[in-house]
């Protein structure tokens, strides 16, 4: 019996003496926080992508609470939750929250196995970042995608992927957040986080190629090759020339479709538009439904019911015509 | 020209080393005990050792497929090879066939495969699996043939390890591996030509074996000294047949060289060996096994990643210039 | 005998090309010089499209003191100023000219007798190299006048003639036929820097070349001949002080200069003698044409702008199976797009290899063998780092001083998994290095 009192005694003793220990210690190195950064961290998705350009959710909780001080949360945007988290946000806050945009990603490069024939073999690490840093890539442009898939292993929403027919990355626009993780990725900067627009439809140089018009012509079908009649077509003055590449400010496109018709190259191309009629008189926003599927050009499978994704080939003229490997 | 050319970074050329020659060259250097025990032990070793060989590959084989559904096999880099014959050269020649499928399934279901297959793995797969048998099967797994019963398997006649009793066993016969043991254990010699060839063919350094056994006779002969019960010329003596003795041989040159668990800097592998040494005689002389190489290496290879972050290589320009 | 102290490999050694006599290659019919063939700033054109140049006319200025000025290697006309792909495998700005005849500037002595002395004070020395477009003949191309105005006194000068690369062997070709020249240049350089002792370093796979400079340099005071063991990257800078003289220069932004020591490559020594003494630029260079699929490996003394494909022409055309065009050697060079990259101040070699040797092999798990780590000749764990690089944790790449990774490639060379380690670590080093630039502009 002695023995077991003893024990417990022991025990007992070393037991309080710790606590006590333990107690002074969370006394004295306690970390005052702002309560209300714990619940902005709650209503966040908990994805710490980062695309609102703080690190992790948690760090952005600290700075809108942060911002809360100052009265507004002006530049303050989780693209991942958009504006109904970012109203929550404002609601334990005390404030209101500005419309922010919708944004989606959107892969500026046509350059599809098709359209840009490659000319040597990458035999190193698939890494778009290292294939950058090894020369200009597989096909004439230096521009283009490398097709390496470092976007994909970006998203953490599994919202891009490689369509494998075209050696491209396609958006899947439904899971898509803009965090932007696949724009920081790509070494070449051919994502562009760009507004969703109405219904998703929007006009966009899917190229990037610098080069001059011979040049980007010859190293692919769908290359922009700067000759300048978008932006003479354009009513609006959205398009700008620089570099031998055209340009579309979304915020100023209204989604006419008239360039997409004059660009020789095909590389101006809308995005989510309904079918339209062979040579339709006024294109914008027309209900096309009963048009039969008929795309302007010869090399396009026969076009499919449109989906909620970027179109891939379909809409390059001319696509595998005139291109010997 | 018909193909399109070629675009990587440098270097553009290979040393032409790979995985596959480095495992062969353990092969090749395990052969010659291999063969020595077939002599030695005779139909028994043979059974064991294809046993364990054909069922490491299968195992490996299996997880790869149904329950990793990796779509590469990796049983044509050899290491599945090795670890069997490496889990065969620690199992006495007359283990019941199934203990020896329960300890290939141990090596590479709990020691290899769950990591992440080669490469990954903390511990060495083979001695995982002879740990796992030695403690499961303490007297199967204890109890060794006499040597030269040619044909015998089950019903061989056996003896106690010459490690219970050191002193009575000869040093030329632990040598020359004219003694009861685990069939890759027996002959120090042939255990030592494999060594020769694994360092001329550069598939190993000399560290790791060479200070795990100065440091287990060294600690051995501090021990007995301490003990006081010897005059020191027998104490050298048994401290030398500890080193003949039991797996003391073939832990140190195969196992403990084991790439993937030993440490990456040459420092590192001699604190690793040192350690090993170390831990062999405190187990040995101290311990209730007999014999501890075993426990020695899977402990030290816990140690290794504390290793490799403690023991960096010679930096270029650390030293003061001039 | 003398090598360095840390790691190392030894590749086969390949010189297919060894003890052939230099062939003087053709005139093109259109040259291209690049506007950045050195590390710096890109050089200025100074022409313009329709100007008349002659051999050995200024085309390009220095684009600033880190710079070098580009001189034209062929009479003609300036066609165009363009963009064409060059070495690093991008298309860059370029100076092109269509080749009419060959006239050369008259203030060239193409005249063969040896000048053995010159009136110019050191500071004159350096001002001739720097106007006379010398760089770094090795393939760093860093610019020569930049080295030899060093920021802290210098006590030895070391000629690499090393050629430490499999296949090429431009190198020992030229002193094999330029040892009295190559030997004046390095007393050139030692005035220019005040400096009396000077080593020609040579590996003892080229005894011919040892036996001959030791010969020639009997006549000039300071200069010694030091045989090294074969080992790569022994041509690096770092190891070759290492090997010589057992100096270890400081990790980066040390310099070869503040363990006293300045290394320049044997054609630049040659180079330099041919600048100071005979007044012709840099606008030729000897360029091992090789491979093991090469009808006639040769070493050719080749103008600048020369495309590689007429130099694979005069070697017996490009080989049915050819794989991969290097420009450079198999170590470090740097694969080609397409065989009409012109010939640089840098370009040593061109190497062909064929389908088989070109593929990578493939690559399997790391068996953490530490062989890499055993080979790297700057003591780090290129295993480590390419893990590090991979998964993106910079900062520890940076605390294992990915920094100080000199990209030799031994580690990759030895990997028997075939792991591709040193695209990785090149990737981590771009990444870390600008990390830290970022942090010393704040």
């Amino acid at each position: 019996m002695n023995v077991i009192l003893v024990a417990v005694i022991a025990l007992g003793v070393l037991g309080l003496v710790l606590a006590a220990v333990l107690f002074l210690i969370a006394k004295k190195f306690a970390v005052e926080e702002d309560p209300r950064i714990t619940q902005v961290a709650e209503v966040l998705p908990q994805a710490n992508c980062g695309g609102c350009g703080f690190p992790g959710c948690s760090g952005f909780a600290e700075a809108c609470v942060k911002a809360a001080g100052t009265g507004s949360l002006e530049g303050k945007l989780c693209p991942v939750g958009g504006q109904e988290v970012m109203e929550k946000v404002a609601g334990i806050l005390g404030l209101t929250a500005e419309a922010g945009e919708q944004k989606v990603a959107v892969v500026r490069c046509n350059g599809t196995c098709a359209n840009r024939p490659r000319t040597v073999q990458y035999d190193g690490v698939r890494s778009c970042r290292i294939a950058h840093n090894t020369a200009g890539g597989e096909t004439g442009c230096f521009y283009g995608c490398l097709g390496c898939g470092d976007c994909v292993a970006a998203c953490t929403f599994g919202a891009i992927h490689m369509n494998p027919e075209t050696g491209l990355p396609e958006v899947d626009e439904t899971k898509c957040t803009a965090c932007g993780a696949c724009a920081k990725a790509c070494p070449r900067n051919i994502i562009e986080l760009r507004p969703m627009g109405k219904k998703g439809r929007r006009m966009v140089v899917r190229c990037v190629n610098k080069e001059k018009g011979p040049v980007a012509k010859k190293a692919c079908a769908a290359a922009c090759i700067g000759c300048g009649k978008c932006v003479k077509t354009c009513e609006f003055e959205a398009i700008t020339l620089e570099n031998n590449l055209a340009y579309i400010d979304p915020a100023k496109c209204r989604l006419c479709r008239k360039c997409e018709e004059a660009c020789p190259q095909g590389s101006i191309v809308a995005m989510n538009f309904p079918p339209r009629k062979p040579k339709a008189e006024v294109p914008p926003t027309p209900k096309a439904a009963e048009a039969p599927a008929a795309p302007q050009t010869e090399a396009a499978p026969q076009a499919e019911p449109v989906k909620i994704i970027i179109p891939t080939v379909e809409t390059a003229p001319k696509a595998s015509e005139n291109q010997s490997v | 020209m018909s193909n399109k050319l070629k675009v990587s970074l440098s270097p553009h050329v290979h040393s032409g080393d790979s995985v596959r020659r480095n495992m062969d060259w353990v092969v090749v250097a395990l052969l010659p005990a291999m063969l020595w025990s077939f002599y030695v032990f005779g139909l028994g070793a043979v059974i064991v050792t294809a046993t364990s060989v054909a069922s490491c590959i299968f195992f490996e084989w299996a997880i790869n497929k149904f329950i990793l559904r990796n779509s590469r096999t990796t049983i044509s880099d050899g290491s599945a090879i090795v670890t069997g014959l490496l889990l065969a050269f620690n199992l006495p020649s007359n283990l019941p066939l199934y203990i020896i499928i329960i300890g290939a399934l141990v090596a590479m279901g709990i020691g290899k495969m769950p990591f992440g297959g080669l490469g990954n793995n903390i511990f060495n797969p083979a001695l995982v699996g002879r740990v796992f048998l030695l403690i499961s099967f303490p007297v199967k797994m204890t109890t060794w043939p006499v040597p030269h019963q040619m044909t015998a398997y089950a019903d061989a006649v056996t003896a106690a390890t010459p490690l219970a009793d050191l002193q009575q066993a000869g040093l030329g016969d632990l040598f020359f591996g004219n003694v009861g043991g685990s069939l890759g254990e027996v002959s120090v010699l042939l255990l030592l030509v494999g060594f020769v060839i694994l360092l001329v063919a550069k598939v190993i350094s000399w560290h790791i074996p060479v200070s795990i056994l100065c440091s287990a006779f060294v600690f051995s002969v501090i021990f007995y000294v301490l003990q006081g019960k010897m005059p020191f010329a027998d104490i050298c003596l048994l401290s030398l047949k500890h080193l003949c003795a039991g797996g003391m041989m073939l832990g140190a040159i195969f196992m403990a060289t084991d790439y993937v668990t030993s440490p990456m800097t040459h420092k590192g592998m001699v604190i690793y060996g040192l350690c090993i040494g170390f831990l062999v005689v405190c187990i040995r002389l101290f311990g209730s096994y007999p014999e501890g190489m075993s426990f020695a290496i899977l402990i030290m290879n816990g140690f290794t990643p504390l290793i490799n972050n403690a023991c960096k290589p010679n930096r270029f320009a650390k030293e003061v210039k001039k | 005998m003398k090598t360095f102290r840390i790691g190392g490999v030894h590749p086969k050694e390949n010189k297919l090309s060894a003890g052939k006599k230099i062939e003087v290659m053709d005139l093109p019919k259109q040259a291209v010089f690049p506007l950045s063939q050195h590390i710096g700033a890109p050089a200025v054109p100074c022409v313009a499209k329709g100007d008349l140049v002659k051999v050995g006319t200024k085309i390009a200025d220095a684009g600033g003191f880190v710079s070098s000025p580009i001189f034209s290697s062929v009479s003609g006309k300036v066609a165009k100023i363009d963009a064409v792909i060059d070495a690093s495998g991008y298309r860059k700005p370029a100076i092109i000219i269509d080749v009419e005849g060959d006239e050369w500037e008259p203030t060239i002595d193409r005249s063969t007798t040896l000048v053995h002395d010159t009136p110019l004070e050191p500071k004159e020395i350096v001002a001739k190299i720097q106007a006379s477009g010398i760089v770094g003949m090795g393939g760093a191309c860093f610019p020569t006048h930049v080295k030899l105005s060093p920021r802290t006194p210098v006590d030895v000068i070391i000629i690499n003639a090393v050629e430490c690369e499999p296949y090429l062997t431009a190198d020992h070709s030229l002193m094999m036929e330029k040892a009295e020249e190559i030997l004046i240049g390095v007393n050139l350089i030692m005035k220019a820097t005040g400096v009396k002792k000077a080593y020609i370093a040579i590996e003892n796979n080229k005894p011919d070349a040892i036996a001959l400079m030791q010969e020639k340099a009997k006549g000039f005071a300071g200069i010694e001949v030091c045989p090294l063991r074969v080992r790569y990257p022994q041509g690096g800078e770092k190891q070759l002080i290492d090997a010589v003289v057992g100096r270890q220069v400081p990790n980066p932004p040390g310099l070869p200069a503040d363990v006293g020591a300045i290394v320049q490559n044997v054609g630049t020594a040659f180079a330099i003698y041919e600048a100071v003494m005979k007044n012709k630029p840099l606008f030729e260079r000897v360029v091992t044409v090789t491979g093991k699929g090469v009808a006639e490996p040769k070493n050719l003394l080749t103008r600048m702008g020369t495309p590689m494909s007429l130099l694979i022409e005069k070697a017996g055309g490009m080989p049915e199976d050819t794989g991969k065009v290097i420009g450079g050697g198999p170590m470090m060079g740097k694969a080609l797009l397409n065989a009409d990259v012109p010939v640089c101040k840098g370009s040593s070699g061109i190497l062909l290899m064929t389908e088989k040797e070109s593929l990578r092999g493939e690559e399997q798990p790391c068996i953490r063998c530490a062989k890499c780590v055993s080979a790297c000749p700057m003591g780090l764990e290129p295993y480590l780092l390419q893990k590090l690089s991979e998964h993106a944790e910079w900062g520890r790449a940076e605390a294992e001083q990915i920094m100080t990774c000199i990209e030799c490639g031994c580690c990759q060379f030895t990997c028997p998994a075939n792991r591709p380690l040193l695209d990785w670590i090149r990737m981590g080093k771009g990444t870390v290095g600008g990390i830290i630039r970022a942090r010393a502009a704040k």
